[in-house]
């Protein structure tokens, strides 16, 4: 089967063959529920932005702004809560993995649909409850509750805490169900050595989210009922260990970094493919380092406690750990750049997008190896410095990926192609904006600024001034975003089958997809991204 | 998607398929549900670590013969789940019921000593976090050590409802005839769960009744 070929595109499609509010409320189809998801996790996006813009816009003076300190507290908290666990995590699973992984395997569903849907309603439910305690009186701790503060914190941190306990679940089914569909319901001539890489990435974060979700679960309870009974595992005038927590904490929360950056790597594989018109580069290599990065992850959480009393040998084997992650991670850099050299490179946004991330996470990773040198550490810890890096990581990395692939799929959930100039500003915007916002807290963090302050002294400001102006042109750039592909829903073009001329799998139905995917049982002769045939498109 | 009237869904190839993607799911999740626990083991290995003999004190005040018996009960059980997937392997609805029936009373008997053992620790103030209170164990540490056998046996006794309840509705669907000998997969994989959460209680009962 080739994608030309097959270019027809059905008249009945997943968005039209029923249209009842109720026929998507209930839906067991994958596209549905990942469109879904996608909306869920886009609306926390804009929540958790605003939240962002907020803390800017206080920290554009030195002194107070426009906020108290303790609402600054709030801010902080919300804007790291809502991006991390009802943004990041589900982001590319749970809304482009539903939607294309079950296509680019051939099947006509996950292997769980039911368990799918709920999946759905627990992430809303989870949601939901996390907002409400945001509304309520808000939670002051930062994203990561650290004990023994968590547990005293006079802000609504239960509903916060319960709030992202149900999360994970949702993402424990998702990450069972992906696990599931990819060993069993493979279409004919799809053999491990043929799967796309993006499913590759999906299935080793899956793996991760099956194992790493309940530990955080329990110790989000744990911390609950801590605050409601008084427990005391954590509480050292009972006799706890506070400490024990960050290290049931950060067991979860640093592999949880790999749930948001793997599937970001896999999206990138396919967009690299698509535009430069070649296969991948070190097929296998990137395969098994997404497995590097998975297995090492779960083994360096520890730098994330180097001043929290953990003895020099700890820290020193938790360092050298986590230098091994950059290892992983250049070879898919450099496989992606050897992709690309050569290739009949087709500049068009998911592509900009793609080199954005290259070069982001190349800052991200090398001031990674940075952080996780101990002696650095000492000096960088709990300062911009960190902030920064990992700013580069999860928005450098994880949401330049994320626009990547809502550009690259959109004709694909939508139908409709989006305007190419205002979505080429829009990149260029949201780049440069980037840059703008976190290369000043490089530089703050390495002045001694420290994260979560409320004030800092006078020579500062022009720093802060010029992260909180990069942060406008990055409102600005999502502002863009959101006007152009809402106004494309209605008015874009209707799209091609393939508008890119890709030749990955899920392109091999149509755009918007029949409801069950294909409209004949689909076959893999070919490597996906396989250009040699004569049909292939080129760029010249 | 499927119909009312068959069991086997049309997005699988077959009836083999559906069959293992049902058994992989149910063993990736029995994976995640350990770890789920592993954090609290974790929790008990570091507390007994910096109180060797509080923990070793307190455990001396948990009822060893009633989790004797609680143990035999959940493993006589698990047998009787083993032979309900023999049974409907070969298509005997009933004694598959029978014998799931066999093994929900023995459950709900587990359940109870475990109630009346929890009566016993109320009386005795033998309570989590700040209700401990108790004249014997002043010692810092033993209201640890009452926190997490609440918690581990609360965890395990929460898990054995959720498993009562799936036990309840396979005896209703082997009643009403839904599984037969070619299809039976809830029965495997239910049978499967149950087996996990007695798994669990054989790591809890040593780690706070038996060791010294």
């Amino acid at each position: 089967m080739n994608p030309s070929a097959e270019s027809s595109q059905p008249a009945i499609t997943y968005l039209n063959h029923e249209t009842t509010v109720k026929s998507w409320l209930l839906t067991h189809d994958h596209k549905r529920i990942g469109v879904m998801f996608l909306v869920g996790v886009i609306l926390s996006l804009l929540l958790g932005g605003v939240f962002a813009m907020a803390l800017r816009l206080e920290l554009l003076t030195p002194g107070p702004t426009i906020m108290s300190p303790l609402t600054y507290n709030r801010m902080f908290t919300l804007h790291g809560v809502t991006m991390v666990w009802l943004f990041m995590i589900p982001a590319i699973p749970s809304a482009f993995g539903n939607f294309v992984v079950p296509i680019m395997l051939g099947a006509k569903d996950v292997a769980f649909p039911r368990l799918n849907l709920a999946s759905f309603y627990i992430y809303l439910t989870g949601s939901l409850l996390t907002v409400s305690g945001m509304l309520w009186s808000g939670a002051d701790t930062g994203w990561t509750f650290y004990t023994p503060y968590s547990t005293v914190s006079p802000t609504a941190l239960t509903p916060v805490l319960l709030g992202v306990f149900i999360i994970g679940f949702s993402t424990i089914i998702t990450g069972v169900n992906f696990i599931t569909t990819t060993h069993t319901l493979r279409a004919p001539g799809m053999h491990w050595t043929r799967i796309p890489l993006f499913v590759w990435t999906i299935y080793g974060t899956s793996v991760i989210q099956v194992v790493a979700t309940p530990v955080l679960g329990m110790v989000l309870l744990l911390v609950f009922i801590e605050r409601v009974v008084g427990a005391g595992i954590f509480d050292p005038s009972r006799g706890g260990d506070p400490v024990l927590f960050q290290h049931m904490f950060w067991f979860y929360s640093h592999p949880a970094v790999y749930i948001m950056v793997l599937p970001a790597m896999g999206v990138i594989s396919e967009v690299v493919c698509a535009f430069s018109r070649k296969n991948i580069f070190g097929y296998k290599m990137i395969a098994a380092s997404t497995f590097g990065i998975a297995f090492v992850g779960f083994f360096s959480w520890g730098h994330h406690m180097f001043v929290s009393g953990q003895s020099t040998f700890t820290s020193g084997i938790f360092g050298v750990l986590s230098m091994l992650v950059a290892i992983f991670t250049a070879i898919k850099i450099f496989n992606w750049v050897a992709t690309l050299y050569g290739g009949s490179i087709d500049l068009r946004v998911p592509l900009l997008y793609v080199l954005g991330f290259i070069f982001l996470l190349m800052f991200g990773g090398m001031t990674g190896v940075a952080v996780a040198t101990t002696s650095l550490d000492v000096h960088w810890h709990d300062t911009y410095f960190v902030v920064a890096h990992f700013h580069y990581i999860m928005v450098g990395a994880v949401l330049m990926a994320f626009l990547a692939a809502l550009h690259y799929w959109w004709p694909k959930m939508s139908g409709r192609l989006y305007p190419e100039r205002w979505s080429f500003l829009a990149a260029v915007t949201i780049i440069f904006g980037f840059i703008v916002t976190f290369l000043p807290q490089f530089l703050l963090g390495n002045m001694g600024m420290p994260r979560r302050y409320y004030e800092y002294p006078q020579e500062m400001q022009w720093l802060h001034v010029a992260s909180t102006a990069g942060a406008s042109l990055l409102a600005f750039g999502f502002v863009l975003i959101a006007i152009y592909l809402l106004w494309s829903l209605r008015y874009g073009p209707v799209s091609p089958p393939n508008p890119w001329g890709s030749r990955g799998y899920e392109w091999f139905s149509g755009s918007p997809p029949a409801p069950h995917n294909f409209t004949q049982a689909p076959r893999f002769e070919r490597e996906v991204h396989d250009y040699t045939v004569p049909e292939a498109p080129r760029v010249y | 998607m499927s119909t009312e009237s068959s069991p086997w869904e049309d997005h699988f190839s077959g009836p083999e398929n559906q069959s293992h993607a049902a058994q992989l799911g149910m063993w990736i999740f029995l994976g995640s549900e350990v770890l789920l626990f592993t954090n609290l083991f974790v929790g008990y290995a570091v507390y007994r670590y910096y109180y060797p003999d509080v923990f070793a004190e307190a455990s001396k005040h948990l009822k060893t013969d009633q989790a004797m018996v609680q143990t035999l009960l959940l493993v006589t059980s698990s047998l009787f789940v083993a032979l309900a997937v023999h049974f409907i392997r070969r298509g005997r609805q009933f004694l598959t019921a029978a014998v799931l029936g066999a093994a929900i009373v023995l459950g709900v008997a587990f359940l109870a000593i475990k109630g009346w053992e929890y009566y016993e620790h109320y009386k005795e103030g033998l309570l989590p976090g700040e209700f401990f209170h108790n004249e014997e164990l002043t010692k810092q540490g033993a209201n640890l050590f009452f926190t997490l056998y609440f918690l581990l046996t609360g965890l395990h006794a929460i898990h054995m409802m959720v498993a009562l309840g799936l036990l309840t509705w396979l005896v209703w669907g082997a009643m009403a005839g839904t599984y037969t000998a070619e299809y039976h997969i809830p029965v495997e994989v239910g049978g499967l769960y149950w087996h996990l959460v007695d798994v669990f209680w054989l790591f809890i009962f040593p780690l706070l009744y038996l060791v010294e």
